[in-house]
C-alpha cells in the first residue's frame, strides 16, 4: 500500500546512488519536481531510463547525476538538441555518459514486458537498422512457430520509477489522464515506485476504463503541485512551450546552465 | 493566375497532396505534421492522423510543437498508451503511410537521425531513432519530406537509423511482413521516387522555377532524372490560404502560452 510521503523523503528513501531510475512521461506529465529533488539530493552514478529524455534529463545530466542513459529519442521536442546531453556525449562535461539506445517500439515493448514479469520483449523491429550494431542488448530470434526473424530486447526492470499524475485518493490510488505514455508500465515494471500528484482527493470519481494505478501497486505518493511544469498536466495546466524554447539558450552555455540550476533547483527549496 | 508562394510552402503543399482522403497516416513531428494537417484541412478531410504519443485520429486546431501536446489528445477520437500504439496500431498493420522527416537521407532512402561522424566519437549527436525505425517497416509505405541541401542529401548516411532500401538497395528483399518502404521524397526543390529496379532515388518532378542544376547542386551524389520529368503543379490559392492561416494560428498559440 502506497505511503504518503514528502517528495524529499520519498526520494531519500527510494533513490540510491548507482540505481537504475526511470522517470517517464511521453511529452506529458513529465516528473520535473521529482527530477529536481533527485538533483538537490546530489544522487550520483544513476542509470536513467526513458523513451523521450527531454529537459529534466538534460538537467540531471548537466548536474552530474548520470553515468548511463537508456533511451530512444533524446531531444527538445520541436526545438532541437539537448545541449547538456550533447556536451556530455561529445565533450565529456561534467562527465562522460554511456548511451544505450533503442527505438520507441522496442522500449515500449520492453516496458510492457517488464510490467508483465517477462525477461524479454519480442517485436517486428530494427529491420535493416544499424542500431543493433551499437547496442548489444538488441538480438534477433526465430519465431518457434513460423520461423520469422524477430527482434528481442531485455525487459525494463528499473530499481525505481518516478512518474507524475493528476491525482490520488487517500488510499494512494492514482488516476492518470490524457497522454498516458508508459507510466503504468513504468510503475509496474519497477521494484519501487514514487508517484507525484497534483492533489489528493477524497474520491477519484473515475469511469470504469480509466487509467488507474492501484495504491497497493505503488511504493510512495508525494504531492507536488505543478510537479510536471514546464511540461503539462492534462486538465490542470498547459505546457509552457515558451520555456521549452528558452531552454535552448540556457542549456547551450555551461555557465548559464549552472546559474539556472542554482537559482531554480539547488536554491529553490523544493517541497519538503 | 500566378500566386506568390515560398519554396517552403511549395514543399508543404506538395507533401500534403501525396496523402489521399481516407488514408491512415502515422505522422512525424515538424514538416510531416504540417503537411498532413494541411491535407486534412483541404482535399483529405477524412485522412486519419495518428501520432506516436498515442493520439488516434486526431484533428488539432494548431500544429503541435511536441509529439505530445495536449491539443493532440483533446482533438483525438481516443488516446491509447504508447505500447498499444506501437504494438496494435502500427505493428498490427493498421497504418497505410508513415510520414517522416530526417536529418540525413541517402540515395537508397536510408535515414539518419542518430549522429554525424563516428558512433563512438560523434561530431554531432542527433536525437536518435524515436518511432522511425519501425514506422518505416511496419507502415504500408513511407513518405519523406525535408529541405534539400548537400548537408541532408548525402551519398551514404553516416548511420542507418531507419531502413530505406539498405546500403545496396536490396535491404527489403526477402524480408517478410514489412511494408513497401519509401515511395516518395518531397523537398523544397522537387519530388523523387525510388527506381523500381535499383531503388536509387530519381527526380520525377521539378517544382516551378527550379532547374536540374539547382537539384544537382543541393544533392551529395550524381542524382538521376526521370525521362518523363514533370513539373510539379503550383499551390492553389486555397491551399496557400489554409496553410497560412494554420501557421498563423499556430504561431499565436505558441507565442501566447
Amino acid at each position: 500500500m502506497a505511503e504518503l510521503l514528502s517528495l524529499h523523503d520519498a526520494v531519500a528513501r527510494y533513490v540510491e546512488d548507482g540505481a537504475t531510475v526511470c522517470m517517464e512521461g511521453f511529452t506529458h506529465l513529465i516528473p520535473f519536481a521529482a527530477g529536481h529533488e533527485v538533483i538537490r539530493q546530489g544522487k550520483r552514478e544513476l542509470t536513467l531510463i526513458r523513451m523521450t529524455p527531454d529537459l529534466v534529463y538534460d538537467q540531471l545530466i548537466g548536474a552530474g547525476c548520470v553515468s548511463k542513459l537508456i533511451f530512444s529519442w533524446g531531444g527538445n521536442p520541436g526545438v532541437g538538441s539537448l545541449h547538456r546531453l550533447r556536451d556530455a556525449v561529445e565533450k565529456g562535461w561534467p562527465q562522460r555518459i554511456e548511451l544505450l539506445e533503442h527505438s520507441h517500439a522496442a522500449m515500449a515493448c520492453a516496458f510492457e514486458a517488464g510490467a508483465a514479469g517477462l525477461p524479454l520483449a519480442v517485436l517486428r523491429g530494427y529491420v535493416g537498422s544499424d542500431l543493433p550494431k551499437v547496442n548489444d542488448q538488441i538480438k534477433f530470434i526465430d519465431c518457434p512457430f513460423t520461423g520469422e526473424r524477430l527482434a528481442a530486447v531485455p525487459s525494463i526492470r528499473p530499481d525505481v520509477s518516478l512518474v507524475h499524475a493528476q491525482k490520488a485518493d487517500r488510499k494512494g490510488n492514482v488516476l492518470v489522464e490524457g497522454i498516458v505514455g508508459v507510466q503504468k508500465e513504468a510503475v509496474l515494471a519497477a521494484r519501487h515506485s514514487i508517484v507525484t500528484v497534483e492533489e489528493i482527493v477524497d474520491d477519484l470519481d473515475v469511469e470504469p476504463n480509466a487509467c488507474v494505478i492501484p495504491g497497493w501497486a505503488i511504493s510512495a505518493i508525494a504531492v507536488a503541485e505543478k510537479g510536471a511544469y514546464p511540461s503539462y498536466a492534462h486538465g490542470y495546466y498547459d505546457r509552457d512551450n515558451r520555456f521549452y524554447k528558452a531552454w535552448d539558450a540556457i542549456a547551450r552555455d555551461r555557465d548559464a546552465f549552472t546559474a539556472w540550476l542554482d537559482d531554480n533547483v539547488h536554491n529553490a527549496g523544493g517541497q519538503s | 493566375m500566378r500566386t506568390d508562394y515560398t519554396a517552403a510552402e511549395m514543399m508543404t503543399v506538395t507533401a500534403a497532396r501525396a496523402l489521399e482522403n481516407g488514408m491512415t497516416c502515422f505522422v512525424g513531428i515538424g514538416l510531416p505534421s504540417e503537411a498532413a494537417n494541411l491535407a486534412r484541412l483541404t482535399h483529405a478531410p477524412d485522412v486519419v492522423l495518428i501520432y506516436e504519443s498515442g493520439t488516434l485520429q486526431t484533428k488539432p486546431e494548431v500544429l503541435p510543437l511536441s509529439i505530445g501536446d495536449g491539443e493532440l489528445c483533446e482533438s483525438a477520437l481516443t488516446t491509447v498508451s504508447v505500447p498499444e500504439m506501437f504494438r496494435y496500431w502500427l505493428q498490427g498493420g493498421h497504418i497505410d503511410v508513415g510520414f517522416l522527416g530526417t536529418a540525413q537521407i541517402d540515395r537508397y532512402c536510408n535515414l539518419n537521425t542518430t549522429l554525424i561522424g563516428d558512433y563512438h566519437d560523434p561530431k554531432v549527436r542527433l536525437p536518435g531513432g524515436g518511432g522511425a525505425p519501425e514506422i518505416a517497416t511496419n507502415a504500408g509505405e513511407v513518405f519523406i519530406t525535408l529541405k534539400h541541401s548537400r548537408r541532408t542529401f548525402v551519398r551514404d548516411v553516416d548511420f542507418v537509423t531507419t531502413l530505406g532500401f539498405g546500403r545496396d538497395g536490396k535491404g527489403r528483399e526477402g524480408v517478410p511482413n514489412i511494408g513497401k518502404g519509401p515511395t516518395r521524397v518531397i523537398t523544397d526543390l522537387c519530388v523523387m521516387q525510388p527506381d523500381p529496379e535499383t531503388r536509387e532515388l530519381v527526380v520525377v518532378s521539378l517544382h516551378p522555377g527550379v532547374t536540374r542544376e539547382d537539384v544537382c547542386d543541393a544533392t551529395g551524389w550524381e542524382i538521376r532524372f526521370a525521362e518523363a520529368l514533370e513539373s510539379t503543379p503550383e499551390p492553389s490559392a486555397r491551399e496557400l490560404e489554409v496553410l497560412r492561416e494554420l501557421k498563423e494560428r499556430t504561431n499565436r498559440k505558441h507565442a501566447g502560452e
